[in-house]
């Protein structure tokens, strides 16, 4: 799947101070039935966003208009739960390009990774450094520099180094996916199997 | 030479390339799809301009979306059915074979597999699916896949994948009475929490867990994912290959002694190394029951919910937040709680063994009036053999009834949700906030369990009634 390529981005941040935020909650199964990849972002978080009688709840950071910008910041064990690649779709589609936690879960992040979403793992006293810093000004802005694989909360110059495969990193800055490389690799694919 | 893992040896002998400073390209055995992660995946195809690279190692059946009354109706919900009859017609242009709603094949993806013999030693397994993990009772990598993945299996039959961690965890001794192979999965999560396996597959050994049928170990390596593990597998044994054998795609006559002697190589070696390892005694093990919002919120039966006096930050934001959503409070006793809604399926729970178990306990006795008991069979299969041996009227005479095979109940996305507010205690394997529907309470449990519950209608505790 096509998307844009990623090199720096300098953004304020939406905070999701849960642990354990599961697939199911990112977008619940009902929303699952599409057949193509659009128009997932309107049921991001669609239970927490909206009530019963689908109005607003006011107090979801994504509702509050204080909160803004195209990092999301999530507390521990982020993404855990279905291996539904929707939830990747759904967070990239509402206009996110970065996901900060202290902790993913595998097959989320692999998930994030194939479709141009970055997942920065900072340390557990960062995360709640980033938490702190938002709620206390929501306006903060954070750097994000994939080319030094760096996050920094502008205000105070605290940074973290985050990690990321060279080759993944290589994928997002130049926006290619693993279809390409595979296809490419037939040869070898055919080979192997007729070992 | 180097001792090496169960895990390294399959895995090693799927390597097709190391990528520089990447990822493997790791090959694929088997590939099973189902309606609602695939439709995107074909598209891609479609848009470059590709083909299936090889569409006899490709499984499709639709599960999730499935009614489970009545399916020989056509689907109500318009989405639903646009996604089961896609799936039919992306199979159909691509050559796939396609185990349609109401065929005799049809079922719960992680239930066909291992019934038809397609899932077998030394595999490696994909699925757009989290509990793929369930084929690794075989002693096969087997995990689950997002929709570009699926898209990368279908084009070329490889995944770009880094080499996990490898955990064991070794469970010894003997396991109580009541005690099932669901209930040790769910005390494993509570105590390693549901991140605990993150970044690692996981080996099951120890006596505890070789003395298990395959069907519980099916059950146990389906929640692998439920601690956040890849995926968790079993050295096979003869269990095993008596399983397999004779299976409609098991390698029969000279093949199979071939396959065989291989397959009793699949095992770890002595001294291999593990970068994580747990031992947990099987005494400890009593029936399980969760009582929050993700399935590491488990405790025994008889204990109480923790009172999270302990707990400081998000980690006691994230269980009083999980408290409320369950209406319970902090230090609450489990048992003698209401129930409204049993659930026994799944690909967790829902073979043959778990409907004995269940009709076992039921004979002879009478749902309580106030539950409403949904009986799901995982596949066609399970269906047929529950009628040949008749548990079906043993249900009938408790006054429940069978269904028709599907997810069902395990996941909201079909016509089987539990309402608003209501309590289920269900066999699957998610508790998550509005798994089962929106607003719906779930509780984990074992097939007993979920039996003993639906006889008194309240959390009891299946000891008490054995
Ligand atoms: S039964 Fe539940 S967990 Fe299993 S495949 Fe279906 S929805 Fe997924």
């Amino acid at each position: 799947m096509a998307y844009d390529k990623f090199v720096t981005l300098t953004s304020t941040a939406v905070p999701l101070p849960v642990e354990n935020v599961d697939t199911d909650q990112i977008i619940p199964a009902r929303f699952l039935k599409a057949v193509e990849r659009k128009g997932f972002g309107d049921n991001l978080f669609r239970d927490w966003r909206y009530d019963k009688s689908n109005q607003p709840i006011t107090d979801f950071p994504l509702n509050d208009s204080k909160y803004t910008g195209k990092i999301l910041v999530g507390g521990k064990n982020f993404g855990s739960g279905s291996s539904r690649e929707h939830a990747a779709w759904a967070i990239y589609d509402f206009g996110f390009r970065v996901v900060v936690s202290s902790f993913f879960a595998d097959i989320f992040k692999g998930n994030a990774l194939n479709n141009g979403l970055l997942p920065v793992v900072v340390t557990p006293a960062f995360l709640e450094k980033i938490f702190k810093a938002i709620e206390s000004d929501p306006s903060t802005e954070f750097e994000v520099d994939l080319e030094k694989q760096k996050f920094t909360l502008l205000a105070t110059g605290e940074a973290e180094e985050f990690e990321i495969n060279p080759y993944k990193k290589h994928c997002l800055q130049n926006g290619l996916d693993d279809i390409d490389f595979l296809v490419d690799s037939k040869e070898d694919i055919e080979a192997f199997e007729n070992k | 030479m180097e001792a090496k893992t169960l895990f390294d040896k399959i895995w090693d002998a799927h390597v097709v390339k190391q990528v520089e400073g990447g990822p493997n390209v790791l090959y694929i055995d088997r590939h099973f799809i189902h309606e609602v992660t695939s439709p995107v995946a074909f598209l891609g195809l479609k848009n470059r301009g590709l083909k299936v690279f090889r569409p006899d190692q490709t499984t499709a059946t639709p599960d999730h979306n499935v009614p489970t009354i009545d399916q020989e109706l056509s689907i109500k919900d318009e989405l639903s059915r646009n996604q089961v009859d896609m799936l039919k017609s992306n199979c159909e242009t691509h050559g796939i074979t396609h185990h349609g709603l109401g065929s005799e094949g049809h079922g719960v993806v992680h239930i066909i597999g291992p019934e038809m013999g397609l899932t077998q030693p030394g595999m490696t397994i994909v699925c757009g699916d989290s509990h793929t993990s369930t084929h690794g009772a075989f002693g096969a990598i087997a995990f689950g896949i997002g929709t570009s993945e699926v898209e990368m299996v279908l084009a070329s039959q490889c995944i770009m994948q880094p080499k996990p961690k490898k955990m064991r965890v070794t469970v010894d001794g003997e396991l109580s009475k009541g005690v099932t192979s669901k209930d040790i999965a769910l005390y494993i999560i509570s105590q390693i929490s549901t991140s605990g396996g993150t970044g690692h597959f996981i080996e099951y050994a120890g006596s505890a867990i070789t003395s298990l049928s395959m069907e519980a170990r099916m059950t146990l390596c389906n929640l692998s994912i439920e601690c956040g593990a890849r995926g968790g597998m079993i050295a096979p044994d003869e269990t095993t290959f008596e399983y397999v054998k004779g299976r409609e795609f098991a390698p029969k006559g000279e093949e199979w002694d071939k396959t065989l002697a291989y397959w009793k190589t699949l095992k770890s070696d002595d001294g291999a190394k593990f970068d994580t390892e747990y031992h947990f005694d099987a005494a400890d093990i009593e029936p399980m029951i969760t009582y929050g919002t993700n399935p590491g919120m488990g405790i025994g039966i008889t204990q109480s919910i923790p009172t999270g006096s302990e707990m400081e930050g998000t980690d006691k934001t994230t269980f009083l937040k999980s408290l409320k959503y369950m209406d319970y409070q902090p230090g609450d006793t489990m048992t003698g709680k209401k129930v409204d809604y049993v659930f026994l399926g799944s690909c967790t729970n829902g073979r043959i063994e778990d409907f004995r178990a269940f009709a076992e306990f039921v004979k002879g006795k009478k749902k309580a009036d106030d539950v409403n008991v949904w009986l799901v069979p995982g596949s066609k299969a399970v269906e047929k053999q529950i009628l040949a041996e008749g548990l079906d009227q043993i249900f009938e005479d408790a006054g429940m009834a069978l269904r028709q095979p599907g997810c069902s109940a395990c996941l909201a996305m079909n016509d089987d949700k539990i309402p608003e507010g209501k309590y289920a205690v269900s066999t699957s394997n998610r508790n998550f906030e509005g798994r089962q529907g929106p607003g719906a309470r779930t509780m984990l449990a074992s097939p007993l369990t979920a039996a003993a519950v639906a006889v008194t209608g309240v959390i009891t505790d299946p000891r008490e009634l054995m």
